[in-house]
């Protein structure tokens, strides 16, 4: 994926600044980060640390207020909307704290989501979608609406969305966050063999130090900046 | 087409609120379509009147008699090539409100003017040979059940014969229209019958069909006819049978701009009823369009996402619209055949299906623009 070695994800000074009328808040000042092909970053820190800021920046959902961002190769600090939509589809995989199922599709139709942007016929579409199903062991939930699942298997759903195209770089925000211990130990379960059987590139938000313990490498975001990883650890 | 199950399950996530929206839409175009084929019927004629016809009559009003001498006279007007005579008879078939109009007429001649009247030969040669004999339109026919040698007798109000009131025809024959527009409401008969059998006087009619060559000369050959008898006792006002016709169809009133004012109104209603639940369901959907967007859906995707849908809204409603005002017209004028024509011209049926698809653009457009303005990183924060 990443040429000649270098990471596949590249942060160099990344600044964000939010303004709120006169209020101005600086998220991130300065953040620095090489992440490797194949890595499974754990990223930590208090609540309101820039966390999800630094996420958003990340999976090109927001635009960074200065520095810059490398994924695969791509800078995507200054792409527009519209190329930043389909770098997204193609590039990203996210999961979601609170899951963002549609409710009115079911398991299936929601996986097949990302998929209906890419020039995959139905067959081949259907076919994404049952190998994602399996691999997150819900191949015989493909049917069900989202209501008619527990909080796990919901997550499961999101995660297959989320790699049901492959994605370089699968961004999880707090995955385990709304999840009873055991549901989110089988969360955890299953990204750790996606990172390790299946060679997925994983960064996940958690507030939970037993959760980063699954990753492995883990970051903290305070006052702004990265610190090096393992002074809890 | 492979996104139509993400929009046809956002339809249904408010099965109520959809339905009612599209009822109100049904409502709208039925209503549509009804008063379309109304303000046809009042301004019936207008539209399918020759233009190569014109009318002659008396310069004071409609209701004064002219001489039946005055028919070689037009004849010899430069660029006339037919010309024949009608007269108002105004009787009464069993009860003043079974009215319809009966013309006193040259039956060849008029025969001859109106070529969208179609009448078999047969009973042609049995009208032409029969002195009492009339000819009547199919609607009329229908609505009073009369058939082929039939006996009818009228009342006379402005005719009487010499020997009482009552004047007695035979049917000869039914004649259909060319055209779904074309008069079928007319009981024709003889003029000569009524000329020797009345007791006010002979030689005279109520007024002139006259055939131009050339209808883009109408206006001058009207001038020059009216120069013809200009200071005569009996002056006459030529103009075209549609000036005629839409003359006669506005002392009714203004019916087609009446109509325009309510449908504007209504549509206008539904467009508000329908904007309004588009932008609901939009609203309602912020996160999930969030995350739509997250997944790479780009802004021109999602609008379109959103107008589709409310396209369908409209099309369903308007589509099912249609088809209910088409069998209800097509059940029949509601004054059981007192209406000269009774159908949505096509020209409507085009305005129609353009006002659907307006409408679901138009409802369509703010909530889209909505959607297509929505920031991912907040939508998620909210929700
Ligand atoms: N769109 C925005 N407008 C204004 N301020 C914002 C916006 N997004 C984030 N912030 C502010 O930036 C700071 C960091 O927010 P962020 O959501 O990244 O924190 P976090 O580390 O993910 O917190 P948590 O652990 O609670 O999820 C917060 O103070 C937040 O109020
Ligand atoms: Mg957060």
């Amino acid at each position: 994926m990443t040429e000649n070695g270098a990471a596949l994800v590249q942060v160099r000074n990344l600044h964000k600044v939010f303004k709120r009328g006169a209020e101005r808040i600086d998220v991130l000042q300065g953040v620095d980060l090489d992440l490797q092909s194949g890595e499974f970053l754990s990223l930590m820190g208090p609540s309101g640390s820039g966390k999800t800021t630094l996420l958003n920046l990340l999976g090109g959902l927001d635009t960074p207020s200065d520095g810059t961002v490398t994924v695969g190769g791509d800078r995507i600090d200054k792409l527009s909307a519209a190329r930043l939509s389909r770098w997204r589809a193609r590039h990203i995989g996210f999961v979601f704290q609170l899951y963002n199922l549609l409710p009115v599709l079911t398991a299936e139709r929601n996986v097949e989501l990302p998929l209906l942007l890419t020039p995959l016929s139905r067959s081949q579409r259907k076919k994404h979608v049952a190998t994602a199903l399996a691999m997150v062991g819900l191949s015989g939930r493909s049917k069900h609406y989202p209501r008619q699942l527990s909080g796990g298997q919901e997550q499961r759903v999101g995660i297959a969305r989320a790699i049901v195209t492959d994605p370089t770089l699968l961004l999880c925000d707090e995955p385990t966050g709304d999840l009873d211990r055991k549901s989110g130990d089988e969360i955890l379960d299953l990204l750790q063999a996606l990172n390790a059987e299946h060679g997925k590139t994983i960064i996940m938000v958690t507030h939970d130090a037993r959760a980063a313990a699954r990753s492995t490498r883990t970051l903290h975001l305070d006052k702004g900046t990265l610190a090096t990883e393992g002074h809890d650890r | 087409m492979k996104f139509f199950p993400l929009i046809w399950t956002s339809l249904f996530r408010r099965k109520v609120r959809t339905l009612f929206t599209i009822l109100s839409i049904v409502v709208a175009f039925v209503l549509f379509n009804y008063l379309s084929a109304v303000r046809v019927a009042f301004s019936m004629g207008v539209d399918v009147a020759g233009s190569d016809r014109l009318t002659l009559i008396h310069k004071v009003s409609f209701i004064q008699l002219l001489p039946a001498s005055y028919k070689e006279r037009i004849l010899a007007v430069e660029g006339v090539d037919a010309v024949t005579h009608a007269t108002w008879f105004g009787g009464v078939y069993q009860d003043p409100r079974n009215f319809f109009p009966q013309f006193a007429v040259d039956p060849e001649g008029y025969l001859d003017l109106y070529p969208e009247f179609l009448l078999s030969s047969e009973a042609k040669d049995r009208w032409l040979g029969n002195r009492t004999g009339a000819v009547v339109g199919r609607s009329l026919a229908d609505r009073f059940g009369w058939e082929v040698g039939d006996r009818i007798p009228l009342q006379g109000t402005i005719w009487r014969t010499r020997s009482g009131d009552t004047w007695e025809f035979t049917i000869d024959g039914i004649y259909e229209g060319a055209e779904q527009g074309t008069d079928t409401t007319q009981f024709l008969f003889h003029n000569a019958y009524l000329d020797e059998a009345n007791a006010l006087g002979r030689g005279m009619v109520g007024w002139y069909l006259i055939r131009v060559s050339h209808p883009d000369q109408a206006v001058a050959i009207s001038t020059a006819i009216d120069e013809r008898f200009a200071n005569s006792p009996f002056e006459t006002k030529t103009s075209t049978e549609q000036a005629f016709v839409q003359a006669f169809a506005s002392q009714i009133g203004d019916i087609g701009a009446m109509m325009t004012a309510i449908l504007t109104a209504v549509l206008f209603t539904i467009l508000l009823v329908s904007a309004n639940t588009m932008g609901q369901s939009v609203r309602e959907r912020t996160s999930e369009l969030a995350v739509l967007k997250t997944l790479g859906f780009t802004n021109p995707r999602v609008l379109s996402l959103v107008l589709v849908e409310s396209l369908l809204v409209a099309v369903v409603g308007g589509g099912i619209g249609l088809g209910l005002s088409w069998l209800l017209i097509s059940q029949g004028d509601p004054t059981g055949g007192l209406l000269p024509a009774f159908f949505v011209p096509p020209r409507d049926l085009v305005i129609a299906v353009g006002l659907i698809f307006f409408l679901g653009i138009a409802s369509g457009i703010l909530p889209g623009i909505q959607a297509v303005r929505l920031q991912i990183v907040d939508a998620l924060r909210r929700s």
